[in-house]
């Protein structure tokens, strides 16, 4: 184990996060909240006196990167830049516990928009910032960014974070560098939040709002600035939002393809047809299902092609409390938030790609016991999937699978009913935000215990990081020496 | 620049490790998702799996806007129909491909422009060369040539008991009466950059520069018997043995091939007739004594096996052979074998990815940049050779004021037909040739890069 390399990049983790941390603290002082100045003042002299002492203690690193530092190198650095995140909001007071500021944060960065906040509207404004921008950099990855600015010369280690830290079963690059690779994610990624955020304000949102829900929708985070999310904007905010949340929740090589205009490919590609054929196909179903709830078709479709965008996007803003719909409906958007956005967007859950090939794989199966003769593979889009890509896409079901169960049961010890308890576990896991009954849109996690919480913060990292990074932590073999 | 490489086996993975750290674009073709998987957690480059030589393929490796394809591919007819293939997709694109079968090497040659090559290279026709130039000078490990033939970065072992043993190099250029310049050294499997006062031990590698007319003298005073080869025995007889046969046999030096393939045999007989193919384990004892190993001149081991080529080596070694070669095809860790007394080590793959990588530095034609590179003393340093152009800074200064990179050694001043050992009063001109030796991490790729 290359602990110095490690601790090279997470010394260099903590100065990108110094330098995001700059925004918000521009805005206390321009606002004269001076608590939370202080604050952010205190958590950047840490963040750079860490990333300095690592700095320092990490110098002369041998070379040697290798998928289990890769992994380690993620799992640590995302759980590293929780821990310095979460300062400001217990440092300010404004959420003085220290455990509710982790969890708070660690819901921003991996993109979840759980929230421990019963009051959002209490939050000051450099705070809130701070909050819908951890969103933004957990989105795309803070590594990515890093892997974009910091030349790594020619080795491809660089491809071990990429894999540990971008969502997707087969993740491969755009173009043969990887620094060019991720300059061009980021570029797509800064570009369509601008977007996001001219659209915003052309409905007259106000300036920072916009931001904020630009960054919790680019990201697919969905912390808001209002205690009752998006629902108190005009129906074309929430519109726009719809449609933005999807486009997030779209693999961004798809994007890439556009600009080199190889369009066929991407309209016959499989995982981006189940993606949209599952948004149109739950819009109308619940559509149908809510006949009469609504006063107007339009406010129904509205409402619903919002939610469906939200829950498979996993972004998790709400215009309507959804656990007053039907329970159809209700089964509908617990299926999606299983299945999440496509691998390579800033969504979480098992993503369409995965979900496309296990589906594959299981069908294959079934026939191959009807026919046992008959060869068969696994294609999408034309092309054979690695046997080794099946194998590892259904050992990630069956690791999704047990940590949803131990955790469900791990949190049930506080005595909420098992609808609350699933959806939780969903919702985090997942990196949804809001689920069903007591820990629906309109309601927040603040009621869980301690311990809980922690089972919860741990299922958003190994949601976010696709498992493996955080289960390499715990690992015996990850902390000998080999 | 945008470079594909087919295939990914031993010269495919070298290439991709050298062009990707000279900054290029790489993609990288193979049918073997395996090895592709391999190649890109290593080296920072894109993988496409497929038919090298399909033209789907190759579109998705991005053939289009590429300016370099090279087909490494183990087939010689899939590397052809790669390359023609590659090139009627994109007129502009240059291609190399791998050729390894004697039969289609004139052919090839002929037909360059139809196959659309732009450079063919043969690994084996290489190696047959290279061997065939250390035995041309018995006594050196290896020897680089730069500035076009007039000088040379000679690699020799200190031996215990030989004049230059225990003794520092300030002294050097008197006990062996002709200028001569110790660019780097490698103790214990690490190399150093040595001063005047480093001190030489037995065991010792040490890379000398020298214009190239002073060698002989070089070999004179070392006390190195410069007698001619005249008998050589190879073990193996595959291609280079072929080549390096053909070529020896006509410069009048007996040679004897032992390879225990019957077939193999008969065929190199006929293609051979001055050579003496012998039918036989070379591992057995009694038939290497029987043909003469104790009086024979060098010794080459060259069978497909790299273990069993040091084996044979070292006891060839043992027999008091003069000089020995080893073939070494697949082993990386050559700092290990430095430490053998297994002779000059031939890597066959290394000689065409220096060849290939030559090419690709004269494509980009960038003023300034190295025009060759060497790696010397395993790799951890390296001998580049630069034209001064009109870009160079501190032409016709004096050495001694100019400030140079720590690490960093002009060895040699190549000027008109005459090189020069520089010293502190010498000077570099426009159109001169200047060879550079650094150690260490930082390759200087223009001229200018060497100066503090």
């Amino acid at each position: 184990m290359n602990y110095k390399m490690i601790g090279r990049f997470i010394s260099q983790i903590l100065a990108v996060e110094a330098v995001f941390l700059l925004p918000p603290t521009m805005l206390a002082l321009l606002e004269r909240d001076f608590g939370a100045l202080h604050a952010f003042l205190i958590t950047l002299a840490i963040a750079l006196a860490l990333s300095a002492g690592l700095r320092l203690l990490c110098r002369g690193a041998k070379r040697g990167f290798y998928a289990l530092e890769g992994l380690f190198c993620v799992g640590i650095g995302w759980v590293a830049m929780g821990l310095v995140g979460c300062l400001p909001f217990c440092l300010s007071g404004q959420i003085p516990r220290f455990i509710d500021a982790f969890f708070e944060i660690v819901s921003g960065f991996t993109t979840t928009g759980a929230s421990i906040v019963p009051e959002v509207e209490r939050l000051t404004r450099s705070i809130l910032y701070w909050r819908s921008f951890s969103h933004w950099i957990g989105g795309m990855g803070v590594l990515v960014f890093l892997l974009a600015i910091v030349p790594a010369g020619s080795s491809g280690f660089t491809m071990h974070l990429m894999r540990a830290e971008s969502p997707g079963p087969n993740v491969g690059k755009l173009v043969p560098k990887m620094r060019q690779t991720a300059k061009i994610l980021y570029f797509m990624y800064v570009f369509l939040t601008v977007l996001d955020f001219l659209f915003l304000i052309a409905g007259k949102m106000s300036v920072f709002d916009a931001i904020c829900t630009a960054f919790g929708t680019a990201g697919t985070g969905g912390f808001g600035v209002r205690n009752d999310s998006i629902a108190g904007y005009s129906p074309y905010l929430q519109n726009v939002c719809t449609v933005f949340m999807l486009l997030f929740g779209v693999n961004f090589s798809c994007y890439y393809l556009i600009f080199l205009r190889q369009l066929r490919s991407v309209f016959e590609d499989e995982e981006l047809r189940l993606y949209f054929g599952l948004v149109v196909g739950s819009t109308l179903l619940i559509v149908w299902n809510l006949r009469g709830f609504y006063s107007t078709l339009g406010e129904t479709v509205r409402h619903a092609a919002f939610q469906v965008a939200s829950i498979i996007t996993t972004t998790g803003f709400a215009t309507t409390d959804f656990d007053m719909w039907p329970s159809l409906s209700k089964t509908i958007l617990l299926c999606l938030m299983l299945i999440g956005a496509c691998a390579g967007s800033t969504g979480g859950g098992i993503k369409c790609a995965r979900a496309l090939l296990l589906f594959k794989s299981l069908r294959r199966n079934i026939r191959r016991t009807m026919q046992p003769q008959k060869v068969q593979v696994v294609r999408i889009n034309e092309r054979v999937i690695d046997e080794q890509i099946v194998d590892n896409t259904n050992s990630y079901l069956a690791a999704y699978v047990i940590i949803m169960i131990v955790s469900f049961i791990l949190i049930s010890r506080d005595g909420f009913s098992t609808g609350t308890n699933i959806s939780a576990v969903f919702a985090c896991f997942n990196n949804i935000g809001p689920g069903l009954e007591q820990v629906g849109p309109a309601c927040n996690y603040s009621m869980y215990g301690d311990f809980s919480k922690l089972v919860l913060i741990f299922d958003m990292l190994a949601g976010r990081l696709e498992i493996f990074p955080i289960l390499a932590l715990f690992s015996r073999g990850t902390w000998i020496s080999r | 620049m945008k470079i594909i490489v087919a295939g990914d086996g031993k010269v495919g993975s070298t290439l991709t490790r050298l062009l990707t750290a000279e900054g290029h674009d790489l993609t990288v073709i193979d049918i073997d998702s395996h090895v592709l998987d391999r190649s890109v957690e290593r080296y920072d480059v894109m993988a496409v799996q497929g038919n090298s030589a399909s033209m789907k393929v190759l579109q998705q490796a991005g053939t289009e806007d590429a300016d370099l394809l090279i087909a490494v591919t183990n087939a010689d007819e899939v590397n052809l129909l790669c390359c023609m293939t590659a090139h009627g997709m994109n007129r502009k694109l240059h291609t190399i491909a791998r050729i390894r079968t004697p039969e289609y090497l004139e052919q090839t040659y002929m037909m360059r422009d139809i196959f659309a090559l732009s450079l063919t290279v043969n690994p084996e026709k290489r190696a047959a060369l290279e061997i065939e130039r250390l035995l041309r000078y018995p006594g050196f490990l290896k020897r680089d040539t730069f500035a076009k033939g007039r000088a040379e970065i000679v690699e020799l072992r200190v031996e215990n008991g030989s004049a230059i043993c225990d003794r520092p190099l300030h002294q050097l250029s008197d006990l062996l009466k002709c200028r001569i310049l110790v660019c780097a050294a490698v103790r214990n499997g690490s190399s150093v950059t040595p001063d005047g006062n480093f001190v030489l031990r037995a065991g010792d590698r040490i890379f000398v520069t020298a214009p190239t007319d002073t060698i002989a003298t070089l070999l004179k005073n070392l006390g190195i018997v410069t007698r001619p080869v005249s008998r050589v025995i190879i073990f193996g007889g595959g291609r280079i043995s072929y080549y390096l046969a053909e070529k020896l046999q006509k410069s009048g030096i007996r040679v004897q091939i032992i390879e225990p393939d019957r077939e193999r045999c008969v065929k190199l007989a006929s293609l051979l007739p001055k050579t003496d193919v012998v039918c036989g384990d070379a591992r057995d004892e009694a038939l290497l004594d029987s043909e003469g190993i104790d009086t024979c001149d060098a010794v080459v081991s060259c069978t497909g096996l790299d273990e069993l080529n040091m084996v044979l080596s070292l006891y060839a070694k043992e027999h008091g052979v003069p000089q020995i070669i080893t073939k070494v095809g697949r082993i990386e860790t050559t700092s290990v074998l430095g430490t053998l007394p297994i002779g000059s080590i031939v890597c066959p793959k290394d000689l065409s990815c220096t060849a290939i990588v030559r090419y690709v530095r004269a494509m980009q034609n960038q003023s300034g940049a190295a025009v060759t590179i060497h790696s010397i003393a395993e790799g951890q340093a390296q001998a580049l050779e630069f034209h001064v152009d009109g870009s160079a800074r501190h032409c016709g200064e004096p050495l001694k004021d100019i400030k140079i990179k720590a690490n960093t050694l002009i060895c040699s001043i190549t000027h008109g037909a005459e090189t020069i050992i520089p010293n502190g009063d010498s000077q570099f001109n426009v159109g001169d040739i200047v060879v550079v030796v650094t150690n260490g991490d930082f390759a200087p790729l223009q001229f200018n890069d060497i100066f503090a």
